[in-house]
């Protein structure tokens, strides 16, 4: 669609100011997914739906409320919420998930919850959308470090902060995993504790053919970069008026179009300086 | 109205025609304001008159069943030409199935009027649907816009009302037309400015047909410039065809069939010419082939609007994707491919060649070649066995052989429909927003200015009541304009793409 980029900053832009959340997914990661690891040559709108269905039954597939407690949660959006906006400034979250590989590779592979998580967490630090293909050299930054410098640091290290993190664990010995490399307050931002901005959820119940399988649901700067871009050149066709004309006819003005260019450069901001 | 004998319809090729039951119909579309929301029909209702386009959307089964959505045109068949056309037009999509759009016929000579309705299709077309005269438009835009148009203006519009009653959700008009005639280039584009006051919110996409150099009628470039001011204010989107171009084609074809190349044989229904397997079982006349392949075009052109497709894509989203500014709505449009080569298994390569040919000037329904022009926007709908990673890895393929312009770098609308045309099993309409057009506009200017100059003809169209000269000059400067805007985008085809500074905000 040749319009998407207008369509996009007028949807996200909405959205940003009347939603609590925004759980984005990006096409082009997705597709990719599909490519690399479950091997198919010509990959359909279904290969792809069937991925993003996957990401969404891993976060909202029940879990236990509590830890050792045997009733499944109540509310699992409002707990979403609580643990990863706290602030609604930032509301845009994303996911990973863990593993993702074909069937046939599946028989072949043994999972360790210290293994998928160590994968898991370089997948948040780096950015990462699937396991192949991390970029291990990235970093967290030094504690110690003056916030100003940490941040053109970060951005140097193409170091993803994160201002929440949630955690969601299911398969066997789930209870027995060891979460402390995601308790390091060097990837959280300074004016959130690790205990409030990172929550985990568990079950004991395997998630489709993963006999362990850990999805992690992501308030960080994951999306500035794609964001910007957007922006860029949604900004680029408005600079020139082009297909301008499609949208007056029904009622968008130009300014509501530069109403949702400021909302969105605001975002990017706002995030860029975590 | 029409009425569709059961027994009559074909088994449509795929995609549903009737309701299931436990459906529930739902009109989609909020645009047509002007039509009440009526609540849903009772299951498995035959309606008596003809059913449109039906699609369904199953992305709302989770709520409340599955619902469907039925967007319909209406087609406008305008002159020799576009009544010639039309019909094969219609042929052709019986022969995909057995849905029977809206039609309206209007012709001011009888001839060819009457002859479809003696013909095999006049159980398509209800007598009622058809306007004609017996003298004819004599060559000339004049009577057939000032004269015919103010006479028929009335009995016009009421056929129009009828058949847009009778869709459940109205979403453009067609109208098919010859530039160069009378009655096809003034009616034609008279009922453009009625269609616009009318019904202001249904699209009119117009394929129109062009004088080649080679033309038969002396005073076609007065009759085109005159059109083409109508065209450029009341049309939504403007398909330019030229008979050279569809002749050419042909040529093309007939090569290929006539070679006799050891071991390749063609399936005869799938030659883009081919009128087999229809219902017309008349002599096949010179213009046959070339009608053939226009009709092919709207065929694919509607197909994502008939048939399921993972991607499918409505006739607003052409015009709301392709026209970034008003003025700038002609499309130039090709078709592959031509002929289906009889091979069982079609290996990527080829469906990688169907690609590529698509944007060679040889496919192009009119005298261009977009590859050395700039493209502001291009359209592919893919019909077939085909995936988005195939359309992905072509796209990326041919990206770097053709020039887009600087704030539409990736400028590219897709749809995927699933059902191929018969005889095929894949195959891609491109449209294409390229300054490639500007030639042919240019040409026509050139050919009227010629006849302008020494008065040529002038007074049978000023002797007609309305007319004066400054409807011609009007005409030229209209057309004129249309010119230098191209020219502008070309200006900048060669100049480096510059990131335009951004809105900056307090952190």
């Amino acid at each position: 669609v040749i319009v998407q980029n207008y369509n996009s900053i007028l949807t996200l832009s909405h959205l940003y100011r009347s939603s609590d959340a925004l759980l984005v997914h990006e096409n082009d990661a997705v597709h990719k997914i599909c490519a690399k690891l479950t091997n198919i040559k010509q990959i359909s709108f279904s290969d792809i739906n069937q991925v993003l269905a996957h990401q969404l039954g891993s976060v909202f597939q029940p879990t236990y409320s509590a830890e050792g407690s045997f009733h499944y949660r109540r509310n699992p959006l409002g707990d979403l919420m609580e643990n990863l906006v706290p602030h609604p400034e930032f509301k845009m979250l994303g996911v990973r998930n863990i593993p993702q590989m074909s069937e046939n590779s599946l028989a072949y592979s043994t999972f360790t919850w210290a293994g998928l998580l160590k994968h898991l967490r370089q997948m948040l630090i780096s950015n990462a959308k699937m396991e192949e293909g991390i970029d291990w050299q990235i970093r967290p930054p030094l504690p110690g470090l003056p916030s100003l410098s940490k941040m053109s640091l970060n951005k140097e290290l193409h170091f993803n902060t994160s201002i929440a993190n949630l955690l969601i664990l299911r398969g066997k010995d789930v209870h027995s995993a060891d979460l402390e490399g995601f308790k390091d307050p060097a990837l959280y931002t300074s004016w959130l504790e690790p205990v409030n901005a990172f929550n985990v959820w568990r079950t004991q119940r395997a998630f489709s053919k993963y006999e362990k399988s850990a999805a992690l649901v992501s308030n960080s700067q994951f999306l500035v970069k794609p964001l910007d871009m957007i922006v860029g050149k949604a900004w680029n066709m408005f600079a020139s008026k082009a297909y301008v004309h499609q949208y007056t006819k029904f009622g968008i003005e130009e300014e509501d179009f530069l109403d949702s260019f400021a909302l969105l450069e605001q975002v990017v901001a706002s995030y860029c300086t975590l | 109205m029409v009425t569709v004998r059961r027994s009559a319809l074909a088994q449509p090729c795929d995609g549903k025609l009737f309701p299931e039951p436990g459906e529930v119909l739902s009109y989609g579309s909020d645009l047509r304001q002007r039509r009440d929301l009526r609540s849903p029909r009772p299951l498995g209702e035959l309606r008596s008159c003809a059913r449109g386009i039906q699609r369904r959307r199953g992305f709302l089964s989770a709520l409340s069943g599955q619902r469907c959505s039925m967007t319909q045109s209406v087609i406008v068949q305008v002159g020799q030409c576009g009544n010639q056309i039309g019909c094969c037009f219609w042929d052709l999509a019986l022969r995909e199935h057995a849905a029977v759009n809206q039609a309206v016929l209007i012709d001011m000579e009888e001839g060819v009027v009457n002859e479809i309705l003696q013909g095999p299709l006049r159980d398509v077309f209800d007598s009622k649907q058809l306007i004609t005269d017996i003298s004819g438009s004599g060559n000339n835009w004049a009577v057939g816009h000032k004269v015919f148009g103010s006479r028929y203006q009335e009995e016009i519009l009421e056929k129009l009302r009828k058949s847009a009653e009778h869709c459940d959700c109205l979403q453009c008009f067609f109208v098919i037309h010859s530039m160069g005639g009378g009655t096809g280039s003034g009616l034609g584009t008279y009922l453009l400015k009625v269609l616009e006051d009318e019904f202001p919110e249904v699209y009119r996409f117009v394929t129109s047909v062009y004088p080649s150099g080679e033309d038969d009628v002396i005073t076609s470039p007065y009759n085109s410039i005159l059109a083409m001011k109508e065209l450029n204010e009341h049309a939504d989107c403007v398909l330019p065809i030229d008979n050279q171009s569809l002749f050419d084609i042909i040529s093309k074809i007939d090569l290929v069939v006539n070679s006799g190349k050891l071991g390749t044989t063609i399936k005869p229904k799938s030659l883009v010419t081919s009128s087999a397997g229809t219902f017309k079982k008349w002599q096949e006349k010179p213009f046959d082939a070339m009608n053939n392949i226009v009709a092919n075009l709207l065929l694919s052109l509607t197909s994502s609007a008939r048939f399921e497709g993972s991607l499918n894509m409505d006739l607003n989203e052409i015009s709301m994707n392709l026209v970034p500014f008003p003025q700038l709505h002609y499309l130039v449009s090709s078709l592959t491919p031509l002929y289906t080569l009889a091979d069982v298994n079609v290996p990527p390569r080829r469906l990688d060649q169907m690609f590529s040919d698509a944007f060679s000037k040889d496919h192009q329904l009119i005298r261009a070649d977009p590859k050395h022009s700039l493209y502001l926007a291009c359209a592919l709908m893919v019909r077939g066995n085909v995936q988005i990673s195939d359309l992905r890895r072509n796209i990326e393929r041919l990206k770097p052989s053709l020039q887009f312009v600087s704030w539409n770098q990736e400028g590219w609308k897709t749809s995927l429909c699933s059902v191929p045309p018969v005889g095929h099993s894949h195959s891609l309409l491109a449209l294409a927003n390229n300054t490639c057009v500007k030639p042919t506009f240019v040409e026509l200017r050139e050919r009227f200015l010629r006849l302008y100059k020494k008065k040529a003809h002038l007074h049978h169209y000023l002797q007609i009541e309305g007319m004066e000269e400054s409807c011609f000059t009007e005409a030229e400067s209209s057309l004129s304009a249309l010119i230098r805007e191209y020219n502008q985008l070309d200006a900048t085809k060669s100049m480096p793409v510059e990131d335009l500074p951004r809105l900056s905000v307090a952190v």
